[in-house]
């Protein structure tokens, strides 16, 4: 994972020194690199659409503990830096966070490889950071300035990340589906051996497009994977206003699903690798991934008109992602409480360093408006419409 | 010094299709620009201002027709000493280019509705599934808004897609997709990623096809940035532009039209592409500047006759390229004759006609001697009735009378 570091050994050490003799003896070795699998039961058991549900039982190590903690509080402080970036008129337009969906990124990406594709809409930035992305490239995207993973061109609702499959970043929610079945008949069609996850959420589930491209999906046997991220509002209509069959994991009907706990990392990790497995040999399956976002559904919504203030503290209390994984790591005295505020502490520093960077990085060049409409090099020998400029010669 | 053709050149096929509208002689007018190609290697091109680039290497370029006007007579015994090259119609045309690119690069691959086992609607896909198999000509259910998606995912990637609508109309069903996802992706991902897709279809007035399969779509997709618009007219050009279309790095919409499927022409054996961006030069002339596209080309031609018996000398050009416009060639037109007549299919308001008026006040405004005068289709939608479709669009009767009005 591109975002974990190793937490230093030294501070354990003194802080060995320190605790009662119990937990010194123990001779717990440094938590980010411990492979020996730890076995957990995800917190509610999956439900089932036309297929065997996983076994609930996950397998995991404190390593990829350690990773699933450092890299929800990087999402988890990268969003509400925005939130403040965004108050503060540096970020402009839209702006939907991801600050308690953080589980779905990182348990997807606990179970793909970088050859698998993802494709999700436009609340977009923790998927981006979670398939390798820099907190530079985010914060200098979200300015507009050319260090932007779209040269500041894209904006908030535009990142994509090519070399590590991670193809966008949509604006009109719903149109990525059709794009993510394509992905995946891309990699039928070239041999990859890798699926496609093409989520969406409750809101964009009623798109016909989707239903279209499920159903070409089934007929030509590729590998897509449709994740609806399921956090119950289509901005500020519930999900039980929006549709008549709220139960998304089902709405395929013909292709299978499975309903899956959002907020929990190692849930979603098991269900990611089962569906991987499914779609290469059966073609397309449904995940639903309950879950629920913080924030309202963008910086101009203040989330809190079409749902209780005891609603979403009551979430935060009880199904918060970090939390739990936090408590695990606890209870499986993998790390002490301290380390635990020191990663939250570094990864502070690491986004306020991040932003401050982006904030010196410049805007980008008058002549960039033009650049990147076409691609250059046609492959023939072809002029502008003033026969000025040679383009390309063919060979 | 006006050329006036009447069936020049042994090497010209007059094609037979008499349930068209147009004249038969047309194909004189086509000028030859053959290219000798050694497979796979460099190509001379032969740019319409008569320059030459030439391989050195390339003997056979010593054959090339160095001014690709056909106002020479000799130019015309120049194509029939080349090789004689084959007689198709349009649609075999586009077929041909199409499978040849398939042979040629094994990223392409087509779909569409029907394309497949039937064979396309219009033939442009026939035999192509028997020789490619189910997974690169791929037979869609009826939802263009997915397939279109799909096609623009999977360009993503680095296929080549030709996605075919049975009927451009039936594409306003996935112009979500051609507008941001299709023309906008290359740019909002600071050029990450290029959409190599072709999407082409038949559209343009039939023959009582009804309102709702009659439209014309090149108005409506012209203002999305990102994306390339070309019109085919002739077997020439259609098999040439599908094969450039296909080679294009950019998402490119290939406008073909449901009555100009069955035209017949002589084409030359060797490998050729049309340049996306030019437009051709069906007629030189001195007096008025014709510029036209698709099945209208014809229609003018036909008035073409009438003008030149009544003393006037037209100069046509199909412009080919309906975005970016080729304003080169356009240019240096009404840099001749100062005097410009647009003949179009779409409608009057917001049709691609109003937008080259615009493009050509706005450069060439100190050359024109009269305003720009343009006809297109009326604002309404295609009736049913025979007369009245016949009046929708333009006539050459109505042509004549314009040229004859701007020329006073």
């Amino acid at each position: 994972m591109a975002l974990s570091h190793l937490a230093s050994s030294s501070p354990s050490r003194s802080a060995n020194l320190l605790k009662p003799l119990s937990s010194a003896i123990s001779l717990r070795r440094p938590i980010s690199t411990d492979t020996t699998p730890i076995t957990v039961e995800t917190s509610v058991p999956f439900t089932a659409h036309q297929c065997e549900a996983p076994s609930r039982t996950v397998q995991t190590n404190a390593k990829e503990l350690a990773t699933f903690f450092r890299d929800m509080v990087v999402m988890r402080r990268m969003e509400i830096a925005a939130d403040s970036l965004y108050k503060a008129k540096l970020i402009r337009g839209f702006c939907h966070l991801y600050d308690g969906q953080e589980a779905v990124a990182v348990g997807m990406e606990a179970a793909l490889t970088k050859k698998d594709c993802i494709i999700t809409s436009y609340r977009d930035h923790c998927t981006f950071v979670a398939r390798g992305g820099t907190l530079l490239e985010v914060f200098a995207e979200l300015m507009g300035r050319q260090a932007g993973c779209s040269k500041g061109k894209g904006g908030s609702m535009h990142f994509y990340k090519k070399d590590s499959n991670f193809y966008g970043g949509h604006g009109i929610v719903g149109a990525q589906v059709p794009l993510g079945c394509g992905l995946a008949f891309a990699q039928k069609y070239c041999k990859d051996e890798a699926v496609t996850f093409a989520l969406y959420g409750d809101g964009a589930a009623n798109q016909g497009q989707l239903f279209e491209a499920l159903n070409i999906s089934a007929l030509w046997d590729l590998p897509a994977i449709l994740v609806c991220e399921n956090n119950h509002y289509g901005m500020g209509t519930a999900e039980w206003r929006a549709a008549k069959s709220p139960a998304y994991y089902k709405r395929g009907d013909y292709a299978p699903g499975l309903k899956v706990d959002g907020m929990d990392a190692l849930a979603v990790k098991q269900a990611c690798a089962f569906a991987k497995e499914h779609a290469l040999k059966n073609g397309p399956i449904i995940l639903e991934m309950d879950t629920y976002r913080y924030h309202g559904h963008s910086m101009s919504d203040p989330g809190s008109t079409y749902r209780t203030r005891d609603e979403i503290t009551g979430v935060r209390q009880e199904r918060d992602p970090i939390e739990r994984i936090r408590k695990l790591i606890l209870s499986h005295d993998l790390s002490t409480d301290k380390e635990l505020k020191d990663i939250e502490k570094e990864v502070r520093k690491e986004v306020d360093d991040a932003i401050a960077q982006a904030k010196e990085n410049p805007v980008p060049e008058p002549s960039e408006l033009f650049s990147d409409v076409y691609a250059k090099g046609l492959g023939v020998e072809s002029f502008g419409a003033d026969r000025k400029e040679v383009r390309a010669t063919l060979a | 010094m006006a050329a006036i053709f009447q069936g020049v050149g042994a090497a010209a096929a007059l094609p037979s299709s008499p349930s068209y509208s147009f004249d038969s002689n047309k194909s004189v007018f086509s000028p030859r620009r053959s290219f000798s190609v050694r497979k796979g290697a460099s190509f001379a091109v032969v740019r319409s201002d008569g320059t030459v680039n030439l391989n050195p290497k390339d003997r056979r370029a010593q054959l090339l027709i160095s001014n690709a006007v056909a106002t020479k007579a000799d130019s015309a015994a120049a194509s029939s000493s080349s090789k004689p090259g084959h007689e198709l119609l349009l649609f075999e045309a586009l077929l041909e280019g199409l499978e040849e690119e398939m042979e040629r690069d094994p990223h392409v691959c087509v779909m569409g509705e029907d394309v497949g086992h039937y064979g396309g609607s219009y033939k442009v896909t026939k035999g192509l599934a028997k020789k490619f198999g189910d997974l690169r000509v791929l037979d869609t259910p009826i939802a263009e808004n997915s397939f279109t998606g799909m096609g623009i995912g999977a360009a993503m990637t680095g296929l080549r897609p030709v996605v075919e609508g049975m009927n451009m109309g039936f594409l306003l069903l996935a112009f979500n997709q051609i507008s941001n996802n299709c023309g906008m992706l290359h740019y909002t991902s600071g050029g990450q990623f290029t959409i190599p897709i072709v999407i082409r279809g038949p559209g343009g007035v039939g023959r009582q096809l009804g309102a709702e399969h009659s439209q014309r779509l090149e108005s409506y997709f012209q203002s999305i940035p990102g994306i390339q618009m070309v019109a085919c007219s002739t077997p020439y050009n259609a098999k040439g532009l599908m094969k450039a279309a296909i080679r294009s790095e950019n998402p490119v919409i290939l406008f073909e039209h449901v009555l100009l499927y069955n035209l017949k022409e002589r084409i030359p054996d060797e490998d050729y592409i049309c340049n996306l961006e030019e437009a051709e030069m069906v007629r030189p002339g001195e007096h008025v500047t014709i510029l036209t596209y698709s099945r209208m080309r014809y229609h003018v031609m036909q008035a073409a006759k009438t003008l030149v018996n009544k003393g006037y000398d037209p100069e046509v050009i199909d412009i080919r390229s309906l975005k970016p416009f080729d304003l080169f060639t356009i240019g240096n037109s009404v840099k001749k004759t100062h005097r410009v007549l647009i003949v179009e299919e779409c409608m009057r308001t917001g049709g691609i006609g109003a937008s080259l008026t615009a493009a050509i006040t706005e450069n060439f405004n100190d050359y024109l001697d009269a305003p720009i005068m343009c006809l297109s289709s009326q604002d309404v939608p295609t009736p049913y009735a025979g007369t009245l479709e016949e009046v929708t669009v333009v006539q050459p009767a109505q042509i004549v009378t314009a040229v004859e009005q701007l020329c006073q």
